[in-house]
């Protein structure tokens, strides 16, 4: 697991467009909204911890269909289902390289975003600790979809049809955090739910994506 | 080694080998023959486990199957060396035997070793994933055409490694292939194992 | 004789027929009766007024909207561990109807949320619940639609359901969590006493059997053509081989 592991965060690196793109683009899209609502830094502040949170979140669902789709087509998925390594062991791998490509970088530029949005100095722990309990769940999620579609010609949009829905109480739960804090109330609630669909979905959905690779490999 | 009895396989919910019985001993290796879409690549996947089999049993020491086919899985991105050391560590086998140098000079890859995978010719990158097989120290090999886009010195090359590493350390081999490999070998025709356009069995038989 | 011989194709061709028919009538007749008792001859709620009718569509079409899920859960769940292609079949087949009875309980909903609430949408919890299932019933239809291969489609999107079950409960709850809504508690319920009077509480029964009924038939009607379709594939495949 680990060689695969260093493997995927090395392509990642020399491929280009694994770290850049996404934190490029939850840039874009924070940016774009004080465009669209406008410049008025009370109502800003009061929607930056939706807006951050689901600008990752879309970030997040970029570089999905990349997880397994290369893999895919040089073969090298159906090399690793013959080897020792079980494919549940490479979902889990998997899970965890798109994390430390995605969630992991959006999570340390994220409280650089809020400032943009004028978010409420109290939420910036917050957010912090939101996303970075919540973003590996959007990885594993996003891992299981992209098991799912991985044979299909044209599965990136399919993909974020399937993903989408199954991040609705991620993003509750990491947003709710978050503007809690703001408010300052107690997100504590929020927060241990959120980690418990982050272990939740680490425990079980290894499991789901090794059966539809099986199913996707014959 | 290798034992297959009875083996009925599919492909797309049809059955296309009804029966394939063989052995392969350690130090063997056969030659599948037949007609373009009679079923090899489909057998070969079966046998590697890649897909279910309908019936009939395959039977050979645990965790020592290894599959290969035109699909390379070599990594534009990296080099050589890194696409060779992945397998390897994938697999869990050191560079202990053979060793690194050993590996690349009997595939011809010495002077490539530093190069990007994605830079080599469609003939390098077949050594290359070729070299994949000595690096993760499998017994039992299934190969899908191995030679596609080699020049007829690296096939030489090719059967020298599977003769004089691979065999002679007891490994056995069952390769789909067209051209002469130079091995002496036994070769099995599938065209009598063909299924019968009625027979039963696959996805789509409960609804005939 | 095992009650999963039922399931094999041809015989399932041969017992739905006759059991198609049945339930097509008497969901016709249950819900012609139940509506026209319903509309024309209730009285009208003391606070409601005669908005209240549409419960007549809502109740049943949204307890069909959850209740199709679930059959697609069960089925799916049959055809990873007993392999029975009908069941697969049975699954796609229900999921457009679900997904409309879904559509029906969303605008019936809205329509009467807006003389009640003051405006067609509002982001309660169950609406938004029934939104979030929608797209669930929207992504499951997709996956089907996409896949070539009759049992790699039947095998990948059972795995979905199944997963897709867990995260729509787990959404239910998050919505909760999120808005405490304006819907009113569930009319109905086996354990609770005071539910709504008789004189709506017959009619909506009767409504509710029909749609139950309806359910039934179109399923059934859907899953022959599946059926068919796969048998004429079948038969393709091996004119093809011969």
């Amino acid at each position: 697991m680990k060689a695969l592991l260093l493997r995927d965060l090395r392509l990642a690196v020399r491929a280009g467009g694994g770290f850049g793109l996404g934190l490029a683009f939850f840039l874009i899209v924070v940016v774009l909204v004080p465009f669209g609502v406008g410049p008025d830094t009370a109502l800003l502040g009061r929607i930056a911890p939706g807006i951050l949170w689901v600008a990752s979140l879309l970030a997040a669902l970029l570089s999905l269909d990349r997880i397994f789709a290369l893999d895919f087509e040089d073969g090298s998925l159906a090399l690793l289902a013959t080897s020792p390594l079980p494919m549940e062991g490479v979902a889990l791998t998997k899970a965890t390289a798109h994390w430390i490509t995605t969630g992991l970088p959006l999570t340390i530029a994220a409280p650089v975003l809020g400032f943009l949005l004028n978010l409420a100095p109290q939420a910036y722990a917050y957010l912090l600790l939101s996303l970075l309990l919540g973003t590996p769940a959007l990885s594993m999620i996003g891992t299981f979809g992209a098991g799912l579609t991985v044979g299909l010609r044209r599965g990136g949009l399919l993909l974020s049809l399937l993903v989408l829905p199954l991040y609705v109480p991620t993003l509750i739960f990491g947003a709710e955090a978050v503007r809690r804090g703001a408010d300052g109330l107690d997100p504590t609630g929020a927060l241990m739910l959120l980690g418990g669909i982050t272990a939740g979905t680490f425990a079980l959905l290894p499991f789901a994506t090794a059966a539809v690779l099986r199913i996707n490999l014959r | 080694m290798l034992s297959v009895s009875g083996l009925t396989c599919a492909r797309g919910g049809v059955p296309v080998l009804s029966d394939v019985c063989f052995s392969v001993a350690p130090g063997e290796v056969l030659i599948l023959r037949g007609p373009n879409g009679i079923g090899k690549t489909t057998l070969l996947r079966s046998l590697a486990g890649l897909q279910p089999l309908l019936e009939g049993a395959v039977d050979y020491p645990e965790d020592q199957g290894a599959y290969a086919s035109h699909a390379d899985g070599i990594k534009a991105a990296l080099t050589v060396t890194e696409n060779l050391k992945f397998w390897a560590d994938v697999h869990g086998t050191a560079w202990v035997s053979p060793t690194l140098p050993e590996v690349l000079a009997a595939f011809d890859l010495t002077d490539l070793q530093d190069r990007l995978g994605g830079t080599l010719s469609a003939g390098q990158k077949r050594r290359l994933g070729l070299a994949r097989l000595a690096v993760i120290g499998r017994k039992v090999l299934f190969l899908d055409e191995p030679t596609v886009s080699l020049d007829g010195f690296s096939v030489k090359r090719f059967a020298d490694w599977l003769r004089d590493q691979h065999l002679a350390n007891g490994g056995c081999a069952v390769i789909a292939t067209h051209i002469d490999l130079g091995l002496e070998a036994p070769e099995l025709d599938l065209t009598p194992f063909k299924s019968a356009p009625d027979s039963g069995g696959g996805s789509d038989q409960a609804f005939l | 004789m095992s009650i999963w011989e039922y399931a094999n194709p041809t015989k399932f061709m041969g017992w739905t027929a006759p059991v198609m028919r049945v339930a097509f009538w008497l969901a016709g007749l249950c819900l012609a009766t139940g509506l026209i008792w319903g509309f024309f001859f209730t009285p009208d709620d003391f606070r409601q007024g005669s908005t209240v009718k549409i419960i007549y569509l809502h109740v049943p079409s949204a307890l069909m909207a959850i209740n199709a899920w679930m059959m697609m859960l069960v089925a799916s769940l049959i055809w990873i561990v007993r392999r029975h292609h009908v069941s697969a079949l049975a699954a796609r087949a229900a999921a457009p109807v679900g997904m409309v009875m879904t559509l029906i309980a969303l605008f019936t909903g809205g329509i009467w949320g807006q003389p009640m609430w003051g405006s067609y949408w509002e982001w309660d919890p169950r609406l938004t619940s029934f939104l979030i299932l929608f797209l669930f019933y929207l992504g499951y239809i997709a996956l089907w639609e996409a896949i070539e291969d009759p049992d790699t489609a039947a095998d990948l999107t059972s795995v979905l359901c199944m997963v897709g079950s867990v995260f729509a409960i787990l959404s239910r709850y998050a919505v909760n969590f999120w808005n405490q809504g304006l819907h009113q508690g569930a009319s109905l319920s086996l354990d609770k006493e005071e539910n709504v009077a008789n004189v709506f509480w017959v009619p909506l029964l009767v409504c509710i059997a029909g749609f139950v009924l309806l359910f039934i038939a179109l399923v059934l009607m859907r899953t022959r053509t599946e059926i068919r379709a796969r048998r004429m594939r079948a038969l393709q495949a091996r004119a093809q081989r011969a």
